[in-house]
């Protein structure tokens, strides 16, 4: 295709011919394209979707980029860049507190951030949003404050054998503070979480489970519903790590019906250092401040202080106003693409994927769950991820290799790491291909 | 440009395949374990230290192809040397493997790499230095320790 509007145009030819009926996901942000919006596209064009990523059309070590590391943080479209250079160009002060405009501009445009991650979620009222670094915070401010106030002596906390460290350092702190006990719903041997175990280890004791909604390590999607109700079943509260799923599936809070959920900005193609917290109001309500500081107080004497409402009672501290704002865009974009689109064009990726590396001789895919989201971590016989990752590199091929954060899932499957290729909607299957080549090629060269 | 061959050289690919001197020594002396909890790198190095000199020296462990050939041509370069002379050997390989060839010049005084330089190119992969030099910090530990064992980590 020679420019993007015309394929553009192309695509509207073809929507036009197709909509016989078909519910056809919209598709594509216009003001990056600098186009007309278009309102329909027929199929997942990746090649156009790529136009909006600057970075990917970079040649790493003379070859063309295979950026195959998402699971650990997404490129970023030119729509996200755009928008923080417009803050910080045209339309950047300090929020909440100003009388000047300048920095009521920035206030609705931070403040209409959090309607949208709102409508992303589809949380019922937008305090039940709080801004924060991402996920690790989340996590963290649900132990530091939910957690210190109701898990007490002999009390007891349920993770799975699935959670990266986020997801189990700030509870074994908060366990070990308050005396309390942490549990492991285990796996099996395809990395999916075993739920008769799960049911075993709820009782009077479990204060809330913490879960995530997919695995960064293996690519498992959890049975999270399930968790949900029965652990809400026995009156118990449960947090989703949602760090790996939000960018990939989408996720509908009120219809989860879950208690707590957080995701970081920057696996969902927007900037770092910018994340959320979903938790619903009633929760939130009471439980004790975070961080203490500006704009979570509504008054301060040396003799007391009265905390504001929810969201701000979470927010201590001027925030990452730049970072929310292009987290906006980023969830906006997202959005018009489409997260059924994103999701089903991704399982392709993941098939092919799975193929292709099943296909050579050797190669072991840990993780084999039946759901599954575009995540393939592997091993091969005889050679050490580390030297597999730097071959790959070498071909332009970007993976991550190692325990990723998550040294209790390789324990679980006796191995000390794995290369890991995760997938985003911008990976093509012949960037599948691609890595089975580099693959078979780095195999015999080691050999 | 990075290749394969530029870290990947004949000889280290020849010392992964045929790591030498890779056996427990059961008159070993001085004795430390490496990790890198990173990668799960495991390495133990073991010293028969006669005076001040390494008469005997071996490695055992578990890792990938940098580690154990950096593992195995330790193993090779330092059996005979003294402890002074394996000290000053693995901050010249320092520099080799974190500043690159730009350390290989003229450096009067300081002791030749030998078959060391092989590992020149680490440094274009920051991320490998680690896995370089991890049998050189073990060595270390396990000759400031005497008798016991001591464990270093990389992180």
């Amino acid at each position: 295709m020679s420019t993007t509007s015309e394929a553009l145009e192309q695509s509207k030819d073809e929507a036009t011919k197709t909509q016989a009926g078909h519910q056809i996901p919209p598709v594509l942000n216009a003001p990056v394209l600098n186009i007309p919006v278009l309102n329909v596209l027929p199929v997942f064009d990746v090649d156009m979707i790529r136009e909006d990523f600057p970075i990917l059309k970079q040649k790493i070590r003379g070859k063309p980029l295979v950026y195959l590391d998402n699971g650990a943080s997404t490129q970023k479209p030119k729509v996200v860049i755009e928008a923080i250079r417009h803050t910080y160009l045209t339309e950047y002060a300090n929020i909440h507190r100003g009388v000047h405009l300048l920095s009521e501009l920035c206030t609705k445009a931070y403040e209409d951030t959090r309607v949208v991650l709102q409508h992303f979620i589809h949380a019922k009222e937008s305090r039940e949003i709080i801004f924060l670094r991402g996920t690790t915070e989340g996590i963290n401010l649900v132990a530091q404050t939910f957690g210190r106030r109701n898990v007490g002596k002999g009390d007891e906390v349920i993770v799975s054998a699935l959670e990266h460290h986020s997801n189990i350092v700030p509870w074994q702190m908060l366990c070990e503070e308050n005396e309390a006990k942490l549990r492991v719903i285990p796996m099996d041997d395809s990395g999916e979480l075993i739920m008769e175990e799960f049911e075993k280890l709820l009782s009077p004791r479990t204060k809330i489970v913490a879960v995530g909604h997919v695995s960064n390590a293996l690519g498992t999607v959890n049975p999270v519903r399930d968790i949900i109700r029965m652990a809400h079943s026995q009156g118990v509260p449960v947090l989703l790590d949602g760090a790996q799923a939000a960018p990939h599936l989408k996720v509908d809070v009120q219809e989860l019906d879950v208690d707590f959920y957080t995701f970081s900005g920057h696996k969902i193609y927007g900037p770092s250092g910018i994340g959320i917290l979903y938790g619903k109001a009633a929760l939130l309500e009471n439980m004790p401040p975070y961080q203490g500081g500006g704009d979570m107080i509504s008054s301060v004497t040396f003799e007391k202080t009265t905390y504001n409402a929810l969201p701000y009672k979470f927010e201590a501290g001027t925030p990452n106003i730049g970072g929310t704002i292009g987290l906006g865009a980023a969830i906006e974009y997202v959005q018009k693409i489409g997260l059924d689109l994103i999701a089903a064009y991704e399982q392709q990726l993941l098939k092919r994927a799975t193929e292709v590396l099943s296909e050579i001789p050797g190669v072991r895919i840990v993780g084999t769950a039946k759901d599954k989201a575009a995540i393939v971590s592997f091993v091969i016989d005889g050679i050490h991820p580390h030297d597999i990752g730097t071959m790959l590199d070498l071909d332009g091929i970007a993976v991550r290799t190692g325990h990723h954060c998550a040294q209790p899932v390789m324990d679980r499957f006796g191995i000390p790491a794995t290369v890991r290729a995760s997938m985003a909607f911008y990976n093509t299957l012949g960037e599948m291909d691609v890595l089975g080549q580099g693959v078979t090629k780095l195999k015999e060269f080691f050999s | 440009m990075s290749t394969v061959g530029s870290l990947y050289q004949e000889v280290i690919l020849d010392h992964t395949r045929k790591p030498r001197n890779f056996r427990i020594l059961s008159e070993a002396n001085h004795k430390a374990e490496g990790y890198n909890p990173l990668c799960g790198d495991k390495v133990t190095v073991y010293i028969k230290l006669d005076g001040d000199r390494i008469s005997d020296i071996s490695f055992q462990g578990s890792g990938c192809a940098i580690s154990t050939a950096s593992a195995s041509i330790l193993t090779e370069t330092l059996k005979g040397k003294t402890e002074a002379e394996a000290e000053a050997l693995f901050e010249r390989f320092h520099d080799l493997v974190t500043k690159g060839e730009a350390s290989l010049g003229a450096s009067p005084g300081r002791p030749e790499l030998g078959k060391l330089a092989v590992f020149s190119g680490v440094s274009e992969f920051p991320a490998r230095v680690k896995c370089a030099t991890l049998s050189w910090h073990t060595l270390k530990a396990a000759l400031s320790e005497s008798g016991g064992i001591a464990a270093v980590s990389t992180e």
